[in-house]
Parts: C-alpha cells; structure tokens; sequence
C-alpha cells in the first residue's frame, strides 16, 4: 500500500517523536497534547533549562495521565507500605524510575520543589534510578507527588511485594573501611621503610632505625586484624568443612609474613616484611571490591510480587473503593481499567474484555473473553473497563502457584569456581617446594631453613592467582554490562563457559512485545475504501478497532461520514458508508452475515467485508527481532544445542522454520510446567542448559536451568528471578556475548602464566634463603600492578565485538 | 636528627586525620552514590534548598 504523507515532518521539542504540525507553541512543535502540556508546565515555572542539558528529554506521554489510576495511594495501608519515614510534616518516600537515563532527568526531578512548593526535597541515584523525595505530608498528598511525577514523564512503578529498596543489599561498607585502613597503613609502611632499603650503611641510622621499624610494627596491625580478617575467616570456614578455597593459601602466606616480620623484629635480625604483606593485602581487597560490582537500577531476585500492581479498584455496593491488593478476597468485584493488571484469578462479569495473556502464557495476540469465562492473574485488559468477579485468592492463582512449586525451592547451584580446584593443586604444589628447600638446606647450611620456608611461603602465587581472577572478572562484568548484559556476579560468567544448549522463548523473546501491529492481508483497498473503513473503525466499539484506526491513519488522513452503524458487542460491526456496506468483525460474525470465509484463518483476527465480498483480514502480530536468524545460525555452527519452548499457538511454527531452521526442536502451547520440566529433562540427560526467556511463564525454567537469561525492554520493567538480565535488542549478540564471557577463562591462564614468571624470579630468591625485605617489596607491587594492567587490556581487546559500534 | 621523629608522628597523625574523614564520609552515606554527583557538576542554576532540618 503506498504511503501517502500529508504531514510535515518535524520532531517534537519535548520527546523526539515526529510532530504534528498543528500542536505548538512559540514556533515549538510537539507530538501530542500531552507533551506539550508538559512543556507548559515547565515553561511557567521557570524549568526550561531541562531542554538546554539535553535535546528532547522528555519521555513520550501516551496518556498517562489518568488520575483515577493512583486512587490506591490515598489508602492508609498502602501509604504505610511506602512511605520509608514519617514525623510531623516531613515524610520520606523513595520510587523507583525507570525512565531516568539522562542529565535532564536528573535536573529536573531534583527541582520538582519548583513545580510544588509541597515538596521539600528530592534526590536522585542515578544508577539506581530512585529517587528519594521528602514531601510534606500536609501540603501534597502521597498520590498527588506520583500524579506530579507520572505528569512530568516518570511514572513511579509501584508494585505488590514493596519497594525495591526495602530488600536491597545495603551499599557494603565493611568493604570500604577494610580498603582505606589497608591503603593507609600500607602507604605509610612503605614510606617508612624507604630509610632502611636506601641507606647503605644501617648503622648510620642508629636509634631511628627502632624508630621506624617500630611504628611500621605498630600500622601492621590494624591490616592484620581488621583489613585481613576476612580471609582468615573464610579459611578457616572452608577447612572445617574439610575444603581448602583460596582463601586457604592467603591466609597461610599472611600469617607467615607477619609471624617472620615480627620475629626478625624482635629478635633484631632484620626488618621484616611488613610492607608486603599490607600491600598484599590492600591489592587483594581492592581486587575483590572490584569483582563484586552489581547493578543497582536491575533486581535480580524478583517474584509476582513485583508484577502485580499495589492496589486494586473494588466495587462495594456500586462504589468504587481503592484496597491493597494483599486485602483482596475471593468474591469480591473488581474494575479494571484499559491496560490495567487482572490480580487473581476472576470470572469475566461485562463485555468487551480484551485479555492480552504474553507477559503470563506467551500467547501473541490478546484474546477475546467471553463473559463467563474465567481470566487469569497476570493477564492485561486492552480494551476497555471490566468488571470481575475474584474465584481464588492472590496468591492461589495459576501464575503465582508456580512459584510455590517445590522444585523451585532449592537454591541454585552453581557450581563452584574453578579457582577453587586450582587452589587446592596449588597449595599443594607450594608446600612441596617449601618442603623441599627445607629439606635441601637442612643437609647444607640448618640457619637457612627456616627463612628459606617462610620466603617460600611469603613468595607464593595465590595472592597473584587471586588478583588475576577478580580483577578479570570485574572488568568482564563490566564489557558485558556495556553491551546490556547484566550477570549478578562473577560466578555466572563461569556457569556461562560451560554451557552446551540453549533454550529460547517465543513470545517476547524473540518477538518484541512493544512492536505489537496490525498486519492487513488480503486484497488491495483502495484509498476511498480505506476512508471509508477508517471512518467506521473510528467509531466502532470493538477493542481492535482503534488499532485498526491507526493502521489506516498512516495511509489517508480524511475522514468521512457515515449513514447507518450498528454495533454488537463482541461480534463486530456493521456500518453503511457512501456506497459500502461493510462489515468488519470475527469469523463467525460474517458468517452469520451470510460471508464466505476461508476456514483456514486463525488467532484473533478481525475480518473485513465490504458490499458483500470478503476483502481480507487484519492480524495482530509481535514482530521478530532482526538478527534472530544470523544469531541462531552462528549459536548453531560453534555447536549448542538450540530449543524452541512457546507458550503461543502453533500457528507460526511455518514461519519459525523458515527463520530458525529445521534442526531445532519446536514446542508450542507450552505451559510453565512444561518448560521447567523440559529443562529437567535436558540436565537429567547431561546437558548444562542456558535459558532465554522473558515472562512470567518462564519463570519455572529460567530458575531451574544452569544460566537464566531474563530479556526486558524498557517498558516491560518486571524480570522474573534470573542469573542475567539482557536487553531485548541485544538479543541479536548473545553468540558475542557467550564467547566473551568464555574467554574470561582464557585471560585468567594467560596473565596467570605471566605471573608464574614473577613467582620464578622470587622462588629463586627465597629458596635460596636471599629474600630481602627489600626484594620482596620490589616483587609484589610490580608483580600485582602488571596483573592488575594486563586484565584490564586483554578484557578491553578480547571485547572488540560486544562493544557498541555508535 | 631527631626532630624526624616529632616530623613523622606529625605527618602520621595528620595522614590519619585523612583516614578518620574518609571513614566517616563512607559511614554518613557520601560513598553510597558515586555517579550521580557527577552529573549534578552540570547543572547551572544553585539549588536553593530551604534550611530545614532534615531528618
């Protein structure tokens, strides 16, 4: 079908979407009233430097602003659930906004108290994207903060389990004071100790000597019992349990440095290696800092509660009457809103419900209910306002039993690093060669033994193999982060490398939720049948009629009038316009029309007939992500096993083979039981499974496989509980991003290597009982710098194809 | 030579002031956020905030 454009294409100030010509003000054009009612605002109150921080800011409004919506807020209990704290007029609220991504928002939502002198303060985290609002309660009611925020374009999501905030990990402080007591009595050690390597003659310095030995004596102890008491502890816990870890090795190494550091002291033979050991252990905490970064903005852990909306609209006597969800019981009559949430399992009491089931069966396109009929938990009304009746309670429903299912009680296991095994050979290796140069220099020269065993033991590798494997996979984090994929922690990259199938969802996975349209097959309307159509859509009440609507706006933008409509619910309409009888409806509604239809149509299709003939249909459709094929194909060469688990109809299957290709296994009309059990059956055979997937159907699976990759876009902010959350148009990477997370592996051997060579040069030194203070000083910044140097390189060029290409 | 002495306590007890600020920074929360100060250098307009005591 030809476009035929008529209108000018400019973008509007506010969102960046293109404009409309007739809506602007002071020669600024924008795409919607209700951009530019936000434009408005802003301009009054003297806000406009939003627009000078960054070009079209704004968020797209799209009607949100429907102020019955927050009508929930205005519940005492609810308000109790929010509200983080409370006294006279002051009261602290913390929301989550997903739509911050820019200086301006920042700006913005941190002079709100411009907007509303009610509010006193608000501060942003930005890469939490929260912020933090302290209002007072007697001049702007909780809902009318949210109104104010959903108004500018930032719509708080508000959900049943509470607030992100209430459960998230608090920022580890522990780990930063550990890391400035280190950093400070290691700098100052080293300072230090700078008169006894550099003096030629240590009887020059006489009674400073004592002096600085000493004070640096004195600075090792904090690092030894607080900065390092860590790895103690967790060796200590791993040999109970009769397992050495890594830390095993550490803690050995710090103890003998201390334990021969103070002997020497004491016993005034020499200096000591204090500043090794601070140093070493400064290194090592700052590695371990480094691996544990997480996202803060992504909660890994989410059930149905953070799907489900806080409150819920109940009818009482004919009265609408705002309740926490949580309160809801069975019987009860509730009223859903277009695009609002159905919150249990109900039966369907009035007309024109439009269930769109993707985010909870992978069904694509919304179903038609019929009233009677049972509708379930998860489910979101397109059409228009429902009422319904509730059968089971919250947390009986179908969708949220599944998180009751005993399988998924179990806690994940990954399996455990391969540091660990390596640690164990290591430990091993070291005691021999400890034992070993004992033994030599027992028969040679007894006075070496023991600073032989303890140079061996100061020497040793593991706070090098430590280094390199943190700080490796803090900066493999990072890149994948980057490119959009999020791993909880470092483990996952490890559970990544071993993985040899992978399964993969439909329905918004690789579809796109967001790119729901129209598809119009048939025969070719011409532009005087298309008014005429569009002219009664218009005005038709059938939920699909809007979209029809707007699929014929981008064609003709006329209009014209109609003689005669009729309208019946839930069937279809039928309508008289100029010289066209039309009829546009379900199947069965021309049917009964006296219509010849194909039978071979399927899925909720709206079928148009005009003056008697069957013209075509309109079928709704998530559109494929590109580079589905290319990703699948190269998923296929390098090896894994690829499987296809929908919960939608089969009606596609056509269409995925032609995409996907014959070799992979298809299952449609699969619920969330099938999917985790499908999974079973793969690890029961020895496979380790990676699973894609989006909603909450997969939920089951996504916990049950190896890896759990939840997709999101920005619009759909619930990710079911996951390892990993991608976003949805970095889909098309994940060959690139599974080989860079296997290549972490890679980088850990090769810098690992290097560092052997170091441990050569010191080995040779201190079994030869020749380790000086001042040589293992050398040693270990240079060796810990050159690990620190050589991750962070080969993790930036191993990354060349995962890193964005703007 | 011995004024070294008094010389490194000092500059010990004023590096440690350093490390008392810095653990006291981490405590009140101002290590809790490292981004968004950043983005806060941009702005142009003072933000005048009431003197009210927060709580």
């Amino acid at each position: 079908m030809n476009f035929v454009g008529r209108m000018q294409t400019t973008t509007c100030y506010h969102c960046g979407l293109k404009s409309a010509t007739e809506i602007q003000i002071n020669e600024k054009y924008f795409c919607c009233d209700g951009c530019k009612m936000v434009y408005t605002l802003l301009e009054e109150n003297g806000l406009c430097q939003y627009y000078d921080l960054t070009e079209m800011p704004g968020l797209t409004a799209k009607g949100h602003f429907v102020s019955e919506k927050y009508n929930y807020l205005d519940n005492e209990a609810i308000q109790e659930q929010l509200i983080q704290f409370k006294l006279g007029d002051q009261a602290h609220v913390i929301f989550y906004l997903p739509q911050i991504h820019c200086v301006s928002c920042v700006w913005l939502l941190e002079n709100l108290h411009k907007i509303n002198p009610g509010i006193i303060q608000s501060q942003t985290h930005f890469e939490k994207k929260e912020i933090k609002i302290i209002f007072n309660p007697s001049l702007i009611s909780l809902k009318q903060v949210v109104q104010l925020l959903a108004f500018v374009g930032y719509e708080p999501v508000i959900h049943l389990g509470g607030n992100d905030w209430l459960k998230k990990k608090k920022v580890n402080k522990k780990q930063l004071y550990k890391i400035g007591i280190a950093g400070f009595c290691f700098s100052n050690i080293m300072m230090l100790s700078f008169p006894e390597y550099l003096s030629n003659d240590i009887l020059e310095l006489g009674s400073l000597r004592h002096f600085f030995i000493y004070i640096n004596l004195l600075l090792s102890l904090p690092v030894l019992f607080y900065s390092a008491s860590g790895f103690f502890i967790s060796a200590y816990t791993g040999l109970r349990q009769k397992w050495l870890n890594i830390d095993a090795p550490i803690a050995l190494a710090i103890s003998v440095t201390f334990s021969r550091s103070v002997y020497e002291i004491l016993s005034q033979t020499g200096a000591g290696y204090l500043d090794s050991m601070s140093g070493i252990v400064f290194f090592m905490l700052i590695g371990r800092w480094f691996q544990d970064k997480s996202y803060d903005s992504f909660a890994f852990d989410r059930d149905y509660n953070s799907f489900f909306p806080l409150g819920v609209t109940v009818l009482e006597e004919g009265k609408e009457v705002n309740k926490p969800l949580s309160s809801l019981l069975k019987g009860e009559l509730v009223l859903l809103r277009a695009d609002e949430m159905i919150p249990a399992d109900a039966i369907l009491l009035t007309e024109g419900a439009l269930i769109d089931y993707s985010f909870v069966t992978g069904e694509n396109a919304p179903i038609e209910v019929a009233i009677g009929q049972l509708v379930y938990a998860g489910g979101i009304q397109k059409g228009r306002s429902i009422q319904v009746e509730v059968v089971k309670p919250v947390g009986q429903s179908y969708i949220t039993e599944l998180w009751n299912s005993p399988v998924l009680k179990n806690e994940k296991n990954i399996e455990k690093s391969f540091v660990h095994p390596w640690s164990q050979y290591f430990t091993i290796v070291l005691l021999i060669i400890a034992f070993s140069s004992g033994v030599y220099w027992s028969l040679y020269d007894t006075s070496k033994i023991l600073p032989a065993v303890t140079a061996v033991l100061i020497v040793a590798c593991p706070c090098s193999l430590l280094l390199t494997v943190s700080f490796t996979y803090g900066n493999v984090l990072r890149w994948l982060g980057s490119a959009k994929f999020y791993c909880k922690n470092a483990a996952v990259i490890e559970a990544i490398d071993k993985i040899d199938t992978i399964v993969f969802d439909k329905t918004g996975t690789l579809t796109n939720h967001e790119d729901t349209h129209l598809e119009y097959h048939g025969m070719v309307l011409s532009e005087a049948e298309m008014i005429a159509v569009k002219s009664v859509t218009r005005e038709s009440l059938h939920p699909l009629s809007k979209m029809i609507t707007q699929l014929l706006m981008l064609e003709v933008s006329d209009l014209t009038s109609f003689q005669k409509i009729e309208n019946f619910i839930g069937k279809g309409t039928k309508a008289t316009c100029n010289e066209y009888e039309i009829l546009i409806g379900s199947i069965s509604f021309l049917k009964s029309n006296g219509i010849h239809c194909d039978d071979s149509l399927q899925g909720a299709v709206v079928c148009l007939a005009m003056n008697g003939v069957m013209k075509g249909y309109f079928a709704v459709n998530h559109a494929y992500r590109d580079g589905m094929d290319k990703m699948v194909k190269r998923l296929q060469d390098k090896g894994y096993h690829l499987h296809l688990l929908s919960g939608d109809h089969p009606t596609e299957k056509g269409h995925l083979t032609h995409l996907l290709g014959k070799n992979i296994p298809m299952f449609f009309e699969t619920g969330p039981e099938d999917k985790l059990a499908y999974i079973q059956k793969l690890q029961n055979q020895g496979h380790k499974v990676m699973m894609v997937g989006d909603g909450l159907n997969d939920a089951g699976a996504l916990k049950k496989s190896n890896v759990g990759i939840a997709v999101t876009d920005q619009t759909h902010l619930f990710t079911p509980a996951s390892d990993a959350i991608l976003e949805g148009n970095k889909i098309k990477e994940l060959h690139h991003l599974i080989d860079y997370a296997k290549k972490a592996k890679l980088i850990i051997i090769y810098i690992f290597i290097l560092s052997i060579l170091y441990n050569i040069i010191g080995m040779y030194f201190a079994t030869t009982a020749r380790l000086s203070p001042m040589v293992a000083a050398i040693l270990m910044p240079i060796s810990s710098i050159s690990i620190v140097a050589l991750s962070a390189l080969l993790s930036f060029s191993f990354s060349y194809k995962i890193r964005s290409r703007n | 030579m011995g004024v070294i002495v008094i010389l490194i306590i000092a500059s010990v007890l004023v590096a440690g002031g350093f490390l008392l600020a810095f653990l006291w920074s981490v405590k009140t929360g101002q290590m809790d956020d490292d981004y968004t100060p950043s983005v806060r250098i941009l702005f142009e307009d003072e933000l005048i905030i009431k003197k009210k005591e927060i709580l």
